[in-house]
């Protein structure tokens, strides 16, 4: 078989490249993580104890850890994707806007999440159901 | 690999620019509605099911729910569909799973979008 251009072997990751197929990644992630939340709606359909055994899930360590996962998958998709429009109507094709903006979305979408996530702990009382979950196990 | 050096064998584009086209206009909706979806879910994920019902009986949230599902599951499958084409090279195999991918999408769509209305209605 040819080898395809990029040659991945011997090419060097940079923030334009590492961004592009993060967005393709994290797109992917998103399909996966709306095939739950659509799980979780139609859950409800079925009533409490069939919303309630869902809901259970997201409230253990691996189902924080999955959605701060694709809490940061959404918002860097959507900063991203902000990004790819600009560049659909002609905006920001320059090496150093295109470098800048790479950088901006990487940071956005970090900061987007930890704020997302401190508001959820001081909102809610995960912590303490975290807690009470590992002492009943 | 079976695929042909020449862009001749390969056929028009065809639906190549309506894909793009529905691909960014879902894009733009869903910057509005999965924004909207998220401020309202903050509250709303990790409360019992009794808060998730009420929220629903409002009809601005149901209709606001309908439509993110919509979107979001037409993006998806757009998006799915690219990564599929360029990966799966096998012509039959690649199919297969388009098919599946697609019949999946549709289905959870209808089922959310059904379960959002048998709740708000409830």
């Amino acid at each position: 078989m040819r080898p395809l251009s990029p040659h991945l072997q011997i090419y060097r990751p940079q923030i334009t490249s590492v961004l592009s197929i993060l967005h393709r990644i994290t797109g992917f992630a998103l399909s996966v993580g709306l095939l739950l939340l659509a799980g979780l709606v139609i859950s409800a359909a079925f009533g409490q104890q069939s919303f309630d055994l869902v809901r259970g899930q997201m409230s253990t360590w691996y189902g924080y850890i999955l959605l701060m996962g694709w809490s940061w998958a959404f918002y860097y998709h959507l900063c991203n994707g902000v990004r790819h429009l600009f560049w659909d109507i002609g905006k920001g094709f320059e090496l150093s806007t295109v470098t800048t903006s790479g950088w901006a979305v990487l940071l956005a979408s970090l900061t987007m999440t930890a704020v997302t996530w401190v508001y959820i702990i001081q909102r809610s009382s995960i912590v303490r159901e975290l807690l009470s979950n590992a002492n009943v196990q | 690999m079976p695929m042909s050096s020449s862009p001749r064998d390969l056929g028009s584009a065809k639906s190549g620019s309506h894909h793009w086209l529905a691909q960014r206009v879902s894009a733009l909706a869903l910057i509005v509605l999965s924004l909207w979806l998220v401020a309202n879910l903050l509250g709303l994920v990790f409360t019992p099911y009794g808060n998730y019902v009420y929220w629903l009986k409002n009809p601005i949230n149901a209709i606001g729910l309908i439509l993110f599902f919509a979107a979001s599951f037409y993006h998806s499958t757009l998006g799915l569909q690219t990564i599929i084409e360029d990966y799966i090279h096998r012509a039959c195999i690649r199919w297969a799973v388009l098919l599946l991918v697609q019949g999946l999408t549709l289905l959870l769509a209808v089922g959310s979008i059904f379960s959002v209305i048998f709740v708000a209605l409830k």
